[in-house]
């Protein structure tokens, strides 16, 4: 049953050093109010799990979060590098980054068989290419009806989702819409679950029977922290800040003003008062 | 009327698309082709972006391959599993636009590093929907700036299968789509050869000279039989996509208006 907390109780209480965790959201939605809290409270060793590894993974690896990431595409959408995931490939800075790499299909597929609580994923794909050879979590099996070649992954089954909705009712039940991405599997594939909310509400009101609608009784945590997606966006409630995704390139791009960054927008700001 | 080499790439890109056309369509280039295509002579195609939305139809180009405006404006929206699933595996996607760091003269793109992979000079974002938009999509567009650096002879990784390292391997593995058949750069614009795949200059755009293509790929280019002039950019063209930039520019910086 999903119970409403403070966002750094719940941080405290759900994520755990060496844990992995999956923060989602395909461009929209994404939980940096959360992300941030985990740097905030200094988790190390995380496997930190994300199809899209945008500019708050690139925060929680230059912070010293994560000893791990699997991920289908990490760059800057429309505008380039990831400074610090590159700097943690390319010179292993601030540490080592073992990297478990996909593509999107296989991420999708992957959490969609954590969800199901199935042991692997099977889709046609990665045939001629690369990343097989150097991801052994990539293999190949026959279609037992028809003979074809597949392409299998395991299930993605993170320690914890967290994921940022537009609203909760006072049952803690949680309605997200607009690019829901890959948020709804991720919850269903997680041993535990935290999702922050741009707001309450006494009822969903009216909405289209099929609303994207996870049931409390499937989260752990829900907590509210109104803007807790920016610079990302809320459908309905904030648009994307694209500037601050362009001056993030200028930002992250050397060691020192990152860290300067995290110091004063992360390290030295409290929570979001709820 | 004058015009830039990168206005003469993207629309000579847009052209490609048919009005009947779905397309898959990457962010950066291949999304201001397909925008441009949308709004002059294929009112009716269909673009669908991997965030999941289907028959959207953007008043500016998006930054990321998520905007809020691409769902706004969309038929409906569908989770990334749906989108991958369905309607990419499934088979309903006619075209696939995109782009690259690196291509060889086969169609093959490595979007994953410069260098080895365990040590890479330059770690790039990596395969995102690529590599099963260009096995699951009917054929495969192409859209990339020409310089011999992402124009090699042999790609550090293959992240995108094309027609295969020499040429023939897509069709061994039996991938029943056509893979690339259009290649478009800021100079020109490459079909494959229908017997080794290789990518051949069809068309080189007005005022490139063969020896500027020579000189801007990796590899030996090759020229087909009768290498034809693209037809230069009409007026209306022109003031579409730069409409579209200047409102896209007004809406979010000059980045993403490119």
């Amino acid at each position: 049953m999903g119970s409403f907390r403070k966002l750094s109780e719940a941080i405290a209480s759900l994520v755990h050093d060496g844990d992995s965790v999956a923060l989602e959201g395909f461009t929209h939605l994404i939980p940096f109010a959360a992300g941030h809290e985990i740097i905030r409270q200094r988790r190390r060793g995380l496997t930190l799990i994300r199809m899209t590894p945008d500019l708050l993974y690139d925060q929680m690896i230059g912070a010293g979060c994560a000893r791990k990431l699997v991920f289908s595409w990490g760059g800057n959408p429309g505008v380039g590098s990831l400074h610090r995931f590159r700097d943690a490939v390319e010179k292993q800075w601030p540490a080592p980054l073992e990297l478990e790499e996909h593509s999107h299909a296989a991420m999708a597929n992957a959490y969609t068989a954590g969800a199901a609580g199935m042991p692997c994923a099977i889709f046609r794909g990665y045939q001629g290419v690369d990343l097989p050879s150097v991801n052994s979590n990539i293999r190949f099996l026959a279609c037992p009806f028809t003979g074809e070649s597949l392409a299998s992954v395991p299930a993605l089954r993170p320690d914890v989702a967290v994921i940022h909705a537009q609203k909760a009712d006072r049952q803690g039940n949680v309605l997200l819409e607009g690019i829901v991405g890959v948020q709804k599997e991720a919850v269903l594939a997680a041993r535990r679950s935290l999702v922050t909310v741009e707001e309450v509400v006494d009822d969903f009101g009216p909405r289209s029977p099929n609303a994207v609608i996870l049931p409390s009784w499937v989260l752990t945590a829900v907590v509210l922290a109104p803007g807790g997606a920016r610079p990302s966006y809320a459908q309905g409630y904030y648009a994307r800040d694209n500037s601050f995704y362009v001056a993030w390139d200028a930002i992250a791009k050397d060691r020192a003003g990152f860290q300067a960054w995290i110091d004063e927008h992360v390290l030295g700001r409290a929570e979001l008062p709820a | 009327m004058t015009y830039t080499a990168s206005e003469m790439m993207t629309i000579a890109a847009a052209r490609a698309l048919r009005n009947d056309d779905v397309c898959f369509v990457g962010i950066g280039l291949p999304s201001a082709a397909c925008n441009v295509a949308r709004l002059t002579h294929a009112p009716g195609v269909t673009l669908i972006y991997e965030s999941g939305a289907i028959a959207t139809r953007p008043r500016v180009l998006p930054l990321s391959i998520g905007d809020g405006e691409l769902c706004e404006t969309a038929l409906t929206t569908v989770s990334v599993p749906e989108m991958f699933r369905y309607w990419l595996q499934g088979g309903r996607i006619t075209v696939g636009f995109l782009g690259g760091a690196q291509v060889d003269r086969y169609g093959n793109l490595n979007s994953t590093v410069i260098g080895s992979y365990r040590r890479p000079t330059v770690r790039l974002p990596g395969a995102g929907g690529a590599t099963e938009i260009a096995a699951s999509c009917g054929r495969v567009f192409i859209v990339m700036r020409h310089h011999p650096r992402a124009f090699v002879p042999r790609l550090d990784f293959v992240t995108t299968l094309g027609h295969g390292p020499t040429g023939r391997e897509r069709r061994a593995l039996g991938i029943p789509t056509a893979g690339p058949v259009l290649l478009v750069t800021d100079l020109c614009i490459f079909e494959p050869d229908p017997e080794t795949n290789e990518f051949l200059v069809a068309a080189v755009h007005p005022g490139v000279t063969c020896r500027e293509v020579r000189e801007h790929t990796g590899w030996s280019v090759r020229f087909a039989a009768e290498v034809r002039e693209t037809e230069p950019p009409a007026a209306g063209e022109l003031e579409v996509l730069r409409e579209l930039q200047a409102r896209t520019a007004r809406a979010h910086g000059t980045a993403a208006a490119e």
